[in-house]
């Protein structure tokens, strides 16, 4: 019991600090672009964090191969940032026409997502801090998991924050997005209270 | 001349990247805790953005159309390569200090989107130009928003004490504070922009310069 748990807590331990304490959104500003863009209404928010997280998942696993496999062997580290990007990229397509061949269900749902990913820092942000946190295979896999899944949480959340805002009615030169990032700014302001949550809860 | 001068002034104010096309929205949240760190990304990024946009717009005769986007990119991450190796080499502390979002300038959407817009519609000179007036009004934003953190909440500026750390707002210097001046930021300049009768080429604020707009529209609907 205590040795499953010893060998479980690393990986819950990333997955909590990824979607509470360190979400990429809120309090690492990687991915705002969406943030903003897509967060409008509930389904189209929970849609693009659903194509996210896969993205994340999966693009994780492909860097952290490329980057021990092949980059490392080769001594070619300085070019991890051009190898991921394209790697990204093509993963992206990958997933598209994948999702359209043997999913179309998915695809119809998902797909109009998959375009706006490519250019999403947040990817890329993951897969190069997997390697800047030292990360392992599976804590990599997690490191995503939990990034995509810390968007999700604050794309929905903000999305209802969106739609109360709605009925606002800010002075002129707030309407539109600086009022929408002085909502952003307390909706991260929540997040802080989660300061320290990840410690005391796998302590 | 003029119309060349017009270019650069063009991203400090009528069309400033950050404030007005709000674009690369993430470094300016992140990077602008420090004015000295705001200025620093401004100036990495405004190198990639001319060589990029002057790069695209030699080879836009050549890129085909259908591979455009992987194309420009793989040349937006050669040029961030060369400056991320050049500041690790030159300064570290402010590699320390830029972390992630150094590599990060590769999906910044102000490059892809100068070299959507304007880089591969114009020639050399004139992209080189845009890349410069477009750097430097990403760098003056990035500074300014830096120093009103900085001094509101660590009551320095560019690491000089301008009041003890006592009366020092820290919420300001952490995440709430980054998008709160931001918005603050860009309702500021356009009651300028409105107050000089300018017109404004977004005037509803949003974010209409990014590369992704069509496919962010449709992911709306």
């Amino acid at each position: 019991m205590n040795t499953a748990w010893d060998a479980v807590k690393p990986f819950l331990v990333i997955l909590f600090t990824m979607i509470l304490t360190e979400n990429y959104v809120l309090v690492k500003f990687l991915g705002i672009c969406p943030f903003l863009g897509v967060s409008k209404k509930l389904d189209s928010a929970v849609g693009m964090s659903a194509a996210v997280t896969i993205v994340m998942v999966v693009a994780s696993a492909a860097t952290w191969c490329i980057q021990t496999f092949l980059l490392v062997p080769l001594g070619l580290e300085y070019m991890q940032t051009i190898a991921f990007i394209l790697v990204i990229a093509a993963l992206v397509q990958l997933i598209e026409f994948t999702l359209k061949k043997y999913i179309p269900a998915l695809h119809k749902t998902l797909g109009i997502y998959l375009p706006l990913i490519t250019t999403n820092c947040a990817v890329l942000g993951v897969t190069l801090l997997n390697f800047t946190n030292e990360y392992g295979f599976a804590q990599s896999l997690v490191n995503g998991l939990g990034a995509g899944l810390g968007f999700m949480l604050a794309m929905v959340l903000f999305s209802g924050v969106r739609r109360t805002l709605l009925r606002a009615k800010p002075p002129k030169c707030f309407e539109g997005l600086p009022i929408t990032l002085v909502a952003a700014s307390l909706t991260s302001l929540t997040f802080m209270g989660f300061t320290g949550i990840v410690e005391h809860l796998f302590a | 001349m003029a119309k060349k001068l017009k270019l650069i002034t063009n991203g400090l104010f009528n069309e400033n990247p950050v404030l007005r096309l709000v674009l690369g929205t993430c470094p300016t949240l992140a990077i602008s805790v420090s004015a000295t760190g705001g200025f620093g990304m401004g100036l990495a990024a405004t190198f990639v953005l001319i060589c990029s946009n002057m790069a695209i717009s030699a080879l836009r005769k050549v890129i085909p159309d259908k591979v455009r986007i992987p194309a420009y990119i793989t040349l937006i991450a050669g040029f961030v390569t060369i400056i991320q190796m050049l500041i690790q080499a030159f300064s570290p502390e402010l590699d320390q200090m830029l972390g992630i979002y150094l590599p990060l300038i590769v999906v910044n959407c102000i490059i892809l989107g100068r070299a959507e817009m304007f880089a591969s519609k114009n020639p050399v000179l004139d992209s080189a130009l845009d890349g410069l007036g477009m750097g430097l009004g990403f760098t003056l934003t990035l500074t300014c928003m830096g120093i009103v953190r900085e001094l509101i909440g660590a009551g320095t500026v560019f690491g000089l004490r301008v009041f003890p750390e006592e009366y020092a707002i820290r919420i300001m210097t952490m995440s709430p504070g980054g998008f709160f001046t931001f918005g603050c930021m860009i309702a500021l300049l356009t009651a300028i922009l409105q107050k000089r009768g300018k017109k404004l080429i977004s005037s509803q604020n949003k974010c209409l310069g990014c590369p992704d707009c069509a496919h962010c529209e449709e992911a709306n609907k």
